[in-house]
């Protein structure tokens, strides 16, 4: 679809809102250039190490070389004898108040959540567990300090297989819970044991989908300074107005002298959605030390430190009759959430299981999830969270489920897709679906790639050694969190709400502030959500300045991530507006003796239904606002507006995506030659950057398909702990991909959105597997796991040929 | 990650700077381009106490035809190399070292001293027969590529001795061919194969091939060159000679690649270096 | 502490004189020392090329070079690609065609671009792709990033790098 294709539906769609939504669009849905970019493209953009502070002292981390043991001793002397170095703490140091924070309690469910302390108590579960923290005049000097603590321990024995973990004679990692089980939970709905039984095939397959990196080119990064009583922290975080909080409580610092500041943020994918020990740690040591104390985290570091995330062992079970038609789907998720919960760790893999019946119109699905510890890092969110790993075991299996059946993948898909519904469609579960239409998607991938035609030149290059496959995904995924009524502390657990907020003020000469609770890391919010303001009050989005990611600026939020920018801080920025422009109307009829009900926004100016000539801009009306000698009776002076906006229910993109590889097959060596996608996220604000989102997300699950692995070997070291071994794919890897969108209205919102920042990534890594599983099967090789290394790829050859391989 | 403590100099001349090598010690490094020693330091799994820089030191640069063969000055960066057709396979295989910007500042005296069996150039040097120069206190000599690699990372190179020039045969007339097969373009080679065939009508009347990263040092597989040698050249004969790419060697297992996969990817990439070398594909 | 050493760069035109420890990092030298902030740092093993600037005209990473080995050189960075107010025609293809998300990337994607078509002023999509080879980008998946390098190279001007004037 074309750019002005998309603009004129979503102007259409826009044009039939209400009162929250009230201006006819004329810069929604164009691909607007960003906002932006002039200071990031001249180098003047300002991450978190670009900015420094008289006084700044320097942090640096000691950290544990071992997975699992007890720390003897720490010799901290030499480091302290040092010129330069100012302090040096360790565990016993710190009067910090609680550990820190996991956020989930799920009702009548045991989670066995273990303290995780700033510093490391009595002993390291994990490879880079910090031991100590040195802080010290100079940048260089204070790693030097690091290397001069001398610590002691007594290894203790290691596990880093979650299956092995599970096991009675495994080590424990956390002795008071005697087991490494976190916990154990369900979710399902229709009757799974009718289902299978009446299958007439039951497919079954365990399905690995191994830890992976976040690996934001930026490294995380804290500035604290505290003095006067009040707590600045500049960190390179997506929840800026959620650490707030926890750096209130755990320092015990009252919340309104915590100011925290997310400034560029440079990517984040989930790792920077987190309350890191660092972050409280360098608060500490600033209040402690009464100077600012600055941290910027080495890549080794973050390898080993930064949240990962996957890391499942799915095992999935399908039944379906001989038609294709699926009876009952049981998925039994084993999770590997490594030696420590943090914020979000042990809820993740639950996520997987709203989504469970895909597209499809599973009767009968249960999803059991089991969370294990082991002596890694912990996993959190990473982009899609939950709703990838789903995707995966669901699009793999289906073309398992189509190669058993010996039918088309796509007819399978057809025969099982929920037909279309534009509001609301309740799956067993209980998750009602917002607007959907699957079908249609995979209709417009099919305009651009024809699946004979791949077939035909795959016979062809099969001459030369070359094996070509096509691989699909047809996905929806579950974004827009939340409603807080669902996923609160009495529903699923989580302990906050999922609302967003919003403001807007306009300025007495008309210049427009937008204040978001969202806090953007490269999405483009500063575009977007101007395009949406100024259409609400007639200017140019030029003149609207967004404000985020200053927890002072505006009012409280709660950030990015999940994909709810738009569909939550999109529509709570509408509504803001809205409620300006509502103002502005009734300030304009009272000047110009009309009813308000007649003011319409036209041109950038409020005018009067049938009198164009009669009207005010808005900066007129700022003007009458702030100098209030004639407004309406009783009405407030002042332009400035805001919105606090909770969803009703979530939304739920979806799409269709194709892949094209070439496999070598003498080295196992994959190409990408075309990877298409089409995704539906309803009207597009800014088609640019819709597309611009969907190609990230796709490197991204490509890259986990083919190339990223976060891997510890037996003994908890971790094999993969720089971008030389955490093989991130460059341009030299990747094709150039075709995009394209169908827009279905979400029926949840004003602006009928839903989020796109995690699409490509939830679709990728199984078209991809299905494209490669599809090449290999000449070779008779019918189903392989990620990652699709040529190893792996060549090893999965040789077995099929009957050969034996390494 | 940043570098543990080290003093500095610049000599501005070969004997200054022989000489410095010489008072530093054994904890004295020559400093070139930088781009193999410089990552080890930062991650501190390098700290030398004194780093002599190269940089000030006249003659180590450039290209030249001397003699019927080629001598590279020691501070010759790899795009140099990569931009000189002339050096056939040795531009070839420079132009696959890690990154344009890499090969803007790696030297090829800094990766031939450095030894790294998972380098490009040193399997090409011995496939090349060639030779650096190296000259220390007791003056100038030759090291010839089949007496340099000792060990990992470790060559015949004595402490105090400054590499200064690369000279390799001019090998005219004789086709090459380069497979490097790594995962990402700009990863090392998981294994290499670096062919050399001089052939007079399709006879083979010398060949020569390297193997990268499959042992501690850089290798040749003289199997492959022995059933070839004399012998007229075919798919099939380069196919069956192939065959014998990995005999004798034993490389090291690591996460991506098995001692196996890495001797199966070396008869593969043989039979593709030797095709490429002797016209056929 | 070694002992210091002088140190002359020639940054974007002007010359700065520093006294550095041997082994402080060029690119920390850029920005700590003298502000050019535009240059990042993303990795430690000189995989990620956020830290490309361009010395004596050729792209390198400033990660892996000493400040000391640069003394006497010329370097450009970010901040003297745009001159007057004016971008240099990598930024504003970059721009229009949304060649960066988070932008951290950015600088080092723009110098190594500018190198490439320094070189190659017609590279092929292919060419363009193993020239950048050496930036990672976690946002773009690269497909904006590398249609701009292209629209650049149509660009009249967009082969040399801006020689801003010596302000020394």
């Amino acid at each position: 679809m074309s750019t002005g294709e998309a603009s004129t539906q979503a102007t259409r769609i826009a044009a039939e809102q209400t009162d929250a939504a009230p201006a006819p669009s004329n810069h929604v849905g164009q691909a607007l250039r960003r906002k932006e970019d002039p200071r990031l493209i001249t180098g003047k953009g300002t991450y978190v190490d670009d900015i420094n502070l008289t006084g700044q002292l320097w942090a640096a981390w000691v950290r544990s070389p071992e997975a699992h043991a007890k720390i003897v001793s720490i010799d901290t002397s030499q480091a302290k004898a040092r010129d330069g170095v100012r302090a040096v703490y360790t565990h016993e140091d710190l009067d910090i108040e609680a550990s820190l924070p996991m956020a989930w309690v799920p009702p009548g469910i045991e989670v066995n959540t273990p303290d995780h302390w700033v510093l490391a108590k009595g002993e390291v579960k994990h490879v880079g567990d910090p031991v100590a923290l040195v802080v010290g005049d100079d940048r260089y000097e204070v790693f030097d300090a690091a290397e001069d603590v001398i610590v002691e321990y007594d290894p203790l024995p290691v596990v880093t297989d979650p299956e092995k973990a599970l096991e009675s004679d495994s080590p424990v990692i956390h002795e008071q819970f005697a087991t490494n089980k976190v916990s154990e939970w369900s979710l399902g709905g229709g009757d799974l044991e009718a289902g299978f039984a009446e299958a007439d095939v039951v497919v079954e397959r365990r399905i690995v989908n191994h830890r992976i990196a976040g690996a934001a080119i930026e490294p995380r990064g804290v500035l604290a300074d505290f003095r006067a009583d009040r707590l600045t922290v500049w960190s390179s975080t997506q929840i800026p107005h959620l650490l707030r909080p926890f750096l209130s409580m755990l320092l015990g610092i009252s919340e309104d002298r915590v100011r925290v500041i997310a400034p560029e943020v440079g990517g984040g994918f989930g790792s920077k959605l987190q309350v890191y020990a660092e972050e409280v740690g360098c608060a500490w040591a600033s209040r402690k030390l009464g100077r600012p104390v600055k941290w910027i985290e080495t890549r080794s570091e973050g390898m080993m430190v930064t949240h990962h995330g996957r890391d499942q062992i799915d095992t999935v079970r399908v039944g379906a009759k001989r038609d294709g038609t699926i009876t009952a789907w049981h998925s039994k998720i084993l999770a590997d959430i490594g030696a420590y919960q943090m914020f979000f760790t042990p809820m993740i893999p639950e996520l997987s299981a709203f989504v469970m019946c895909g597209v499809y119109k599973t009767p009968a699905v249960q999803t059991d999830v089991v969370n294990v510890m082991t002596n890694k890092f912990p996993t959190d969110a990473i982009r899609g969270a939950g709703r990838p790993e789903a995707t995966h075991m669901i699009e793999v299996t289906m073309d398992q489920l189509a190669q058993e059946l010996d039918m088309d993948p796509l007819e399978l898909r057809r025969k099982n897709f929920i037909p279309p519904f534009s509001e609301g469609h309740e799956t067993p579960i209980g998750v009602v679906y917002d607007s959907g239409n699957y079908e249609l998607a995979l209709n417009k991938l099919l305009e651009h790639i024809d699946p004979a035609k791949v077939r035909q030149e795959a016979a062809e290059l099969r001459e030369r050694g070359i094996y070509r496959g096509i691989g699909f995904c047809t996905y929806t995924e579950i974004c827009g969190n939340a409603p807080s009524r669902i996923v609160g502390p009495s529903g699923f657990g989580v302990q906050g709400g999922g609302w967003e907020s919003a403001a807007v003020r306009v300025h007495a000469s008309g210049a427009v502030t937008l204040y978001t609770g969202t806090s953007p890391h490269g999405q483009g919010h500063e575009t977007g959500f101007a395009q949406i303001v100024a259409d609400r009050l007639g200017i140019d989005p030029a003149q609207v300045d967004v404000i985020h990611g200053d927890t002072q600026a505006g009012p409280w939020g709660l950030d990015t991530y999940g994909s709810r920018t738009l569909a939550v801080g999109g529509e709570a920025a509408a509504r803001a507006a809205g409620k300006v422009a509502a103002k502005a109307r009734e300030i304009v009829a009272h000047q110009l003796e009309a009813d308000p009900a007649d003011i319409e926004l036209r041109e950038g100016r409020f005018s009067v239904r049938g009198s164009p000539d009669k009207g005010m801009t808005l900066s007129e009306v700022a003007g009458a606002a702030y100098a209030p000698e004639n407004i309406p009776e009783g009405m407030e002076p002042g332009l400035d507006e805001q919105s606090f906006y909770d969803p009703e229910n979530f939304v739920f993109p979806f799409g269709a995506h194709a892949c094209v590889v070439d496999v070598d097959a003498e080295t196992g060596k994959i190409d990408v030659v075309r990877y298409v996608a089409v995704d539906d996220c309803g009207p597009a604000i800014n088609p640019m950057l819709i597309d611009g989102q969907v190609h990230g997300g796709i490197v991204h699950g490509v890259g986990q398909a083919l190339y990223e692995r976060i891997h510890y070997d037996q003994d908890g070291q971790l094999v993969t702990g720089s971008f030389v071994d955490y093989a991130l794919p460059t341009a030299a890897e990747m094709p150039s991909f075709e995009t394209d969108r169908t827009e279905t209205p979400s029926p949840v919102n004003s602006l009928r959105v839903k989020g796109v920042g995690e699409a490509g990534t939830i679709a990728a890594s199984p078209t991809v597997t299905n494209a490669v599983i599809d090449a290999l099967r000449p070779l008779g090789v019918t189903f392989i796991n990620m990652p699709l290394s040529p190893m792996r790829v060549w090893e999965a050859i040789q077995e099929a040929k009957g050969g034996v391989a390494a | 990650m940043i570098p543990a403590e080290f003093d500095y100099t610049a000599p501005e001349s070969l004997d200054a700077a022989i000489k410095a090598l010489a008072d530093g010690g054994e904890d004295a490094k020559l400093l070139a381009g930088g781009h193999s020693l410089l990552p080890l330091m930062k991650l501190r799994l390098a700290a030398p106490a004194l780093l002599v820089d190269l940089r000030k030191v006249p003659g180590l640069h450039g290209i030249e035809r001397e003699d019927g063969s080629w001598r590279i000055g020691a501070m010759t960066p790899h795009t140099d190399l990569e931009h000189s057709p002339q050096l056939g396979i040795f531009a070839k295989a420079a132009g696959t070292i890690a990154d344009p910007q890499v090969r803007n500042r790696g030297t090829v005296g800094g990766s031939l001293a450095h030894g790294d069996p998972a380098s490009d150039l040193p399997a090409v040097l011995l496939a090349a027969d060639g030779s650096v120069t190296v000259q220390g206190p007791g003056g100038q000599r030759a090291i010839s590529a089949g007496e340099l690699f000792r060990d990992y990372m470790e060559t015949a190179i004595e402490p105090t001795e400054v590499l200064t020039e690369v000279r390799i045969p001019s090998l005219d007339g004789w086709g090459f061919g380069y497979e490097k097969f790594n995962r990402r373009s700009e990863d090392w080679a998981m294994v290499a194969v670096s062919a050399l065939v001089k052939q007079t009508g399709d006879i083979c009347e010398e060949v020569r091939v390297g193997l990268t990263n499959m042992g501690s040092v850089p290798l040749r597989a003289g199997a492959v060159e022995e059933a070839l040698r004399g012998k007229p050249l075919s798919a099939e004969s380069i196919a069956s000679a192939a065959e014998q790419a990995a005999e004798g060697t034993d490389p090291p297992a690591d996460l991506n690649a098995s001692t196996d996969y890495k001797r199966h990817l070396a008869r593969v990439l043989c039979r593709r270096a030797l095709g490429q070398a002797a016209g056929l594909t | 502490m070694s002992k210091t050493v002088a140190v002359q760069l020639q940054v974007n035109g002007a010359t700065h004189r520093l006294e550095v420890e041997p082994r402080l990092l060029l690119v920390h030298a850029l920005r700590d020392n003298l502000g050019f902030t535009g240059t990042h740092v993303g990795c430690d093993t000189s995989n990620c090329g956020a830290c490309t600037v361009h010395m004596e005209g050729r792209a390198v990473k400033s990660c892996t070079v000493l400040a000391v080995q640069a003394d006497g050189a010329q370097i450009t960075t970010i901040e003297g690609m745009a001159s007057d107010g004016q971008l240099h025609p990598l930024q504003e293809a970059f721009w229009n065609d949304h060649g960066l998300q988070c932008g951290y990337c950015t600088p080092g994607m723009i110098m190594a671009a500018a190198a490439l078509l320094a070189e190659n002023p017609n590279p092929t999509e292919d060419e363009v792709r193993h020239g950048l080879e050496g930036n990672l980008c976690r946002c773009t998946g690269y497909h904006n990033i590398v249609k701009a390098v292209l629209d650049a190279a149509k660009t009249k001007g967009a082969t040399v790098a801006q020689q801003p004037e010596v302000t020394a």
